[in-house]
């Protein structure tokens, strides 16, 4: 039995233990979801590189840790001692999650704007099953996606934001999900759920941290459905600790004139997957998915995408730039698939790697597929070192060695930082970046 | 008294190919010297070995800088020393505008000199009084570090740094190639009000007209590798008349 296998049983365990407990048991299409999605992961077990999806990105690190389910943490944190990501005024609803679960005592939701619902998933199972049923586990396919299988089956909460028609969100919604593993290596399974109405507009911030110094999994999926002409900006700090896994898949369906942009920035985990597959579902439907990421010592980033233009008159944007240092590995898959009907589809991709050191690797896969013939599609991918004449250039002007370097990251991840449209988050993103850099990249590149 | 840039048989290869072959020189303060030469007789070597590029391998001679080895300093340094060599090929930078880059590379050379950091409010002050005599505009500092500009606004953009640097040392590499009759006329008054008797200047060109706005106490031809000839201002004129072919062919 290989590692992998065992750790598939250590999970299937966990379900089994825990099914009575997890909420909503009584609810009938629930409790069927859950028996597809226990199915599905049993059958395939966790991931491994011979699947084509995870070539690049192996999971036997997580099969040596004894992981146990997370349950509730009712303490060990306290307000004072989170790192919001948005200031004053742009700081209107904070949601916090424990190892997965929402704490209430350190959320503050403030007020929302009529037709704006937010709430846990575990209250939202209890108080409004209707909304989700039908709709919560739609989307992905349980038999081929092994984590998604495994958060469905046993997600315990998570958050459900529903924009009602025309609604808009004015300041954005900011989720903190901090892991709390102290001794035994926990393992959970939050989930995200969005609906956004018809012409509604809004944004979320979601930031995942760890603390308590033991390994953890985070196993987390959402499903995000546009209405027509809606729009929705989804913004993502993976931070997690050193010890810290971050696998995350998130489905985002887009009707006629809708719009999802993603930014995904990645700086902490021990391995950190996240990966967004968008079906472009009706004329005038956009995407932009873009991401920047900085690893350092032994690191794995894996950011995988895949856009699906269903109908013709369809958008896609992306840009994903990595700096890597160490030994830290970077792998880049990015899926465009044109389909038949697809005509008249713009979809153009950008994934570009600066490597610090010898040891650092990327594995660089964009993948078009194209089945109609009026389209305009592009996609570039490249990797190299730091300009060692433009490091000369700044170091002639008297800036020191470092802090030259950390300069020409920055300007390097600046050009898909400057993507992100919600200023605030553009701000404190960038500053989590110049931290970062001045933490994890040396003056000499070693 | 030392001079204030002393080198003496300096011996530079590059890739193995000696390219500086016993080459002397010295510069004191208030002077302005100007090297000239034919392509490919090491000038451009000189100012990067100077400036400390990496590639260049001294294997002889030695520079001394206001009585300091200046071989033995890294590039921070011989800024933050008061060294400044004006690029001839001005290096683009994408992503980090101008302004920024101005403003850190000041306050790592006030920072170096023992002075105080300059705010956002002293530094802007500052740079308008340089840039107005430059005719840079506001719109090019917030533009990428040379990105987008044209040969004159990059050789005005080296002038400037200079000029907000305030070097004692300042060696200006080709700064007159590619520069229309105005834009030289710009660069050579930059140059001449950073003139004082406590720097110095060394000009690197081919061609004499720049020397025509900047007037030389001294001038050297550079053939081979090594300085073969030194006059005065008049030399350069001599140069304008006959080329380098008498140089060209006595090595």
């Amino acid at each position: 039995m290989t590692s992998e296998q065992n750790v598939s049983e250590r999970f299937i365990a966990h379900y089994e233990a825990q099914k009575g407990a997890l909420p909503a048991a009584g609810l009938g299409w629930l409790g069927a979801l859950r028996g597809r999605a226990l199915a599905g992961f049993t059958a395939t077990g966790l991931p491994t590189p011979r699947s084509e999806e995870w070539k690049y990105t192996s999971l036997a690190p997580l099969a040596r840790l004894p992981f146990v389910p997370a349950t509730a943490a009712k303490n060990g944190l306290t307000a004072a001692a989170l790192p919001w990501l948005l200031p004053g005024p742009s700081a209107a609803h904070r949601l916090v999650f424990v190892n997965g679960r929402l704490r209430q005592d350190l959320s503050a939701p403030g007020a929302l704007p009529r037709g704006v619902g937010l709430t846990s998933l575990a209250a939202a199972l209890a108080d409004e099953p209707e909304l989700l049923a039908g709709r919560l586990g739609s989307l992905g396919t349980l038999a081929e996606e092994p984590m998604l299988a495994l958060n469905t089956a046993m997600m315990a909460d998570g958050f459900v934001l529903r924009l009602g028609r025309e609604c808009r969100l004015e300041h954005p919604l900011e989720l903190l999900f901090v892991a709390l593993s102290k001794g035994e290596p926990v393992a959970y399974h939050p989930r995200g759920f969005i609906l956004a109405e018809a012409g509604s507009r809004g944004s979320v911030v979601e930031q995942h941290i760890g603390r308590g110094g033991a390994p953890y999994l985070a196993n987390m999926a959402s499903e995000i459905l546009i209405g027509e002409g809606a729009e929705l900006r989804h913004f993502k700090l993976i931070a997690e600790a050193d010890q810290g896994f971050h696998i995350s898949t998130a489905h985002v369906e887009v009707a006629a004139r809708g719009r999802y942009e993603s930014f995904v920035l990645t700086q902490g985990g021990r391995l950190a997957r996240n990966e967004i597959r968008v079906r472009l579902d009706g004329p005038g439907a956009a995407c932009a998915l873009d991401g920047a990421y900085l690893g350092s010592a032994r690191q794995h980033i894996d950011n995988t995408t895949f856009i699906d233009h269903a109908k013709g008159h369809t958008t896609s944007d992306e840009v994903y730039k990595g700096v890597l240092d160490g030994y830290a590995r970077g792998v880049f898959q990015g899926r465009i698939l044109v389909r038949p009907d697809a005509q008249k589809t713009d979809g153009r991709q950008t994934c570009r790697t600066l490597l610090l050191s010898e040891g650092a690797e990327i594995d660089a896969k964009p993948q078009l597929e194209i089945y109609a013939d009026d389209v305009k599609c592009s996609h570039g991918a490249a990797a190299g070192a730091l300009d060692e004449e433009a490091l000369f250039y700044l170091r002639s002007r008297g800036i020191p060695e470092e802090a030259s370097r950390h300069m020409l990251v920055e300007a390097f991840l600046a050009e898909v930082v400057e993507r992100i449209t919600e200023e605030p988050v553009r701000e404190a993103f960038r500053g989590v970046l110049a931290r970062a850099l001045a933490r994890k990249v040396g003056g000499t590149g070693a | 008294m030392e001079a204030m840039l002393h080198i003496r048989n300096l011996r530079v290869e590059v890739g193995g190919k000696p390219i500086l072959k016993g080459l002397d020189l010295a510069i004191g303060a208030g002077e302005l010297h100007a090297i000239m030469g034919p392509n490919g007789s090491g000038k451009s070597t000189l100012a990067y070995v100077l400036a400390g590029r990496e590639g260049y391998e001294v294997t002889e001679g030695s520079v001394s800088y206001k009585g300091r080895d200046l071989l033995a300093m890294s590039p921070e340094e011989r800024a933050g020393e008061g060294l400044f060599l004006a690029f001839q090929y001005p290096v683009e930078i994408p992503g980090v505008s101008s302004t920024n880059f101005l403003k850190t590379a000041l306050n790592a050379v006030r920072k170096y000199r023992g002075e105080s950091e300059l705010d956002a409010m002293q530094f802007l002050k500052l740079v308008r009084q340089k840039t107005k005599a430059l005719g840079i505009t506001d719109e090019m500092l917030k533009r990428a570090v040379n990105v987008g500009f044209s040969g004159g606004e990059k050789k005005r953009n080296e002038v400037l740094q200079m000029a907000v640097l305030e070097p004692s040392l300042a060696v200006l590499d080709e700064t007159d190639s590619g520069l229309d009759i105005d834009a030289l006329r710009i660069v050579a008054d930059g140059v001449n009000a950073l003139r004082s008797p406590a720097r110095a200047t060394l000009v690197i060109t081919h061609y004499q007209r720049l020397l025509s706005h900047i007037v030389p106490d001294r001038v050297h031809v550079l053939a081979h590798g090594r300085i073969v000839r030194t006059g005065g201002k008049e030399l350069a004129l001599e140069l304008e008349a006959k080329g380098y072919a008498e140089f060209v062919e006595a090595a």
